[in-house]
């Protein structure tokens, strides 16, 4: 099923098609990693949208990416309650092994580093989400692993 | 744990699929509510005095009994359920995901019975992947057994944005738009998804409703702390505790107990600083407190919120300055930009503790700061900027001293020893949030 196909499949099951707009960009996401000028401009000619339209909502979210991401994204939760028990280590513990900054893609194109706000999993701290999955109590210590497991993925 | 109702049957294990949720009794709520005329459903929710588990804590009963009856519009009646959980500290709606799906479900279609609707819409938060996968799959299991009948259940994922919990930028998310609340009235139970009736509930309240029904509305309005604070609730402890997690407990335990006893107290031989209340969005509550009872009127005499039952615990390490300033950053990524008090404020404020931090404001500087608070609360369309005022507020007032010594120093007076110390904000990797102080 093409892109375009898919959006529309999605959005015949709103009362209104404009609704289907975050699935639609996830799905246009999904399929190209990132959601460029042309990825936009196919959502919005899915959904009978202008693309500035489409931008416009789609600027207002976290998870969209508007440039090229890396294969693999970390996402280590730094609000208070990770905060409080070890979260800016365990960041920096990525940063160290990865020798990038929170927000930057490794040269290499493999991994994006990122902080994010409160991931609701505040009993297990330090939430980080690999790849859009939860890991919980992660450690400093844990951190060359993780990379290890992800480099072979 | 023997008060677990909402969690009832998930104590050990998850309840994931039909068969073990109908095993423990599941869906029988359902019918029982299907055989009954929907004006009785509301009326057992009025007398059980369930409140909205969300925050702002209004009657449920009450709330659906605002819908208009369908022969009264020309327009399709809509549920919309708020799973967009993202208030900092607070994972309990999750919990309720992995464990208890198709207890969600059934809350879901007996409101839809209640106030005859046939549309219900969950809005669970963008970054819930894994609570997505297995919500979606008890939503199929209860289709597939021809439970929804008439109901469609569409569960909406966000792409990360905290305002969408707030029911009016919800809604124009919902609608395909940016996530922006809207000025109320008029109120989605008149005009809410595409201007239509909606009503709009937090998953832990939609979850209770079944409960409400197996245990009966009397003798659900004498558990907990009754006449307002009536059932369980779902708190969510954290921070500098031994035992942090997610516990059901009738409302009216004091903090003190859940904190010590239940929570195993203060590691490493510290001492408790303050609590995160109720949520980041609340006054922080000060250790000689700590005997005030989990109710919304014990909490609400003293100047604190129940919110979405957050208890994060801050130890004696924490640098009251270093923890506003984060808070403080955070309300300032997510302002959506609307409001004037709130886009500039937050701003300001994340200014302002950042030069106390530094050592370099000056005492009228608090005051300033207080100032910016008061020129925030009650003055933009939602209730985040005042969010923000409140907690900063609370930190300057109560932890003034503190604050001070930030300016004798001339710098953190806890070096780099504070538990907060340098915690970096996703605020910063954002060059439309850089501030230059």
């Amino acid at each position: 099923m093409s892109l375009a196909d898919e959006i529309q499949k999605v959005a015949r099951r709103y009362p209104e098609s404009k609704s289907a707009i975050l699935p639609a960009l996830r799905l246009a996401q999904e399929e190209y990693g990132w959601l460029s000028r042309e990825a936009i401009e196919e959502v919005g000619e899915a959904l009978d949208l202008t693309p500035a339209y489409c931008m416009s909502v789609a600027s207002f979210y976290d998870l969209f990416n508007f440039e090229p991401i890396g294969r693999h994204t970390i996402e280590v939760c730094t609000n208070v309650c990770c905060g409080l028990v070890n979260a800016q280590a365990v960041l920096e513990s990525f940063e160290r092994e990865l020798d990038i900054a929170p927000g930057e893609t490794t040269a290499d194109g493999e991994i994006t580093l990122r902080a994010v706000e409160c991931l609701g999993g505040c009993s297990t701290p330090t939430i980080v989400a690999i790849d859009q999955r939860y890991r919980q109590s992660v450690t400093p210590e844990d951190v060359p692993a993780i990379l290890e497991e992800l480099r072979n993925v | 744990m023997s008060e677990a109702l909402v969690l009832g049957g998930a104590e050990e294990t998850p309840l994931r699929d039909l068969a073990s949720y109908r095993a423990v009794g599941g869906y029988a709520q359902l019918l029982k509510a299907r055989a009954m005329p929907p004006q009785e459903v509301i009326a057992l929710l009025i007398e059980s005095n369930l409140r909205g588990r969300g925050g702002a804590f209004f009657p449920t009963g009450r709330k659906a009994s605002f819908i208009p009856s369908p022969e009264k519009v020309a327009k399709p009646i809509y549920i919309t359920v708020n799973a967009d959980e993202s208030e900092p500290g607070t994972f309990k709606d999750r919990e309720i995901m992995l464990r208890v799906p198709h207890r969600l479900v059934e809350g879901c279609l007996i409101a839809a019975h209640a106030i005859q609707s046939n549309f219900v819409f969950i809005y669970i938060r963008g970054e819930y992947s894994t609570e997505y996968d297995v919500l979606q799959s008890a939503v199929d299991e209860a289709n597939a057994a021809g439970l929804l009948g008439a109901v469609k259940i569409l569960v909406h994922r966000g792409a990360g944005a905290y305002i969408c919990g707030e029911e009016t930028a919800l809604l124009s998310s919902l609608e395909g738009e940016r996530g922006q609340p809207r000025s109320k009235p008029p109120f989605p139970a008149i005009e809410g998804l595409y201007a239509a009736p909606t009503l709009i509930n937090n998953v832990e309240t939609i979850t209770t409703i079944p409960v409400v029904l197996e245990v009966g509305p009397a003798e659900y309005a004498q558990i907990g702390a009754p006449p307002d604070s009536t059932g369980t609730r779902l708190f969510c402890l954290s921070g500098n505790v031994a035992r942090p997690g997610v516990y059901e407990l009738p409302h009216g335990l004091t903090t003190r107990h859940l904190i010590e006893d239940i929570g195993g107290g203060v590691p490493d031989g510290r001492s408790l600083k303050a609590v995160m209340m109720g949520g980041s969005s609340f006054p922080v509550m000060t250790p000689d407190d700590l005997d005030t009872k989990l109710d919304a009127n014990s909490l609400g005499q003293k100047g604190y919120f129940i919110g979405s039952g957050v208890v994060c615990v801050l130890d004696d390490r924490t640098c009251m300055v270093q923890f506003a300033l984060r808070v403080g950053q955070f309300y300032m990524h997510e302002s959506c930009g609307k409001c004037t008090p709130c886009r500039v404020g937050t701003r300001w404020l994340v200014q302002m503790l950042r030069a106390v931090e530094n050592g370099t404001a000056s005492e009228s500087d608090f005051d300033l700061a207080l100032d910016v608070c008061d020129r925030i609360i009650g003055k933009c369309l939602c209730v985040l900027g005042d969010s923000d005022a409140m907690i900063v507020a609370s930190c300057v007032t109560k932890f003034r001293d503190e604050f001070h010594a930030h300016l004798e120093h001339g710098g953190c007076p806890f070096g780099h020893d504070s538990s907060l110390d340098g915690l970096f904000a996703p605020s910063d990797q954002h060059a439309a949030h850089e501030v230059v102080v």
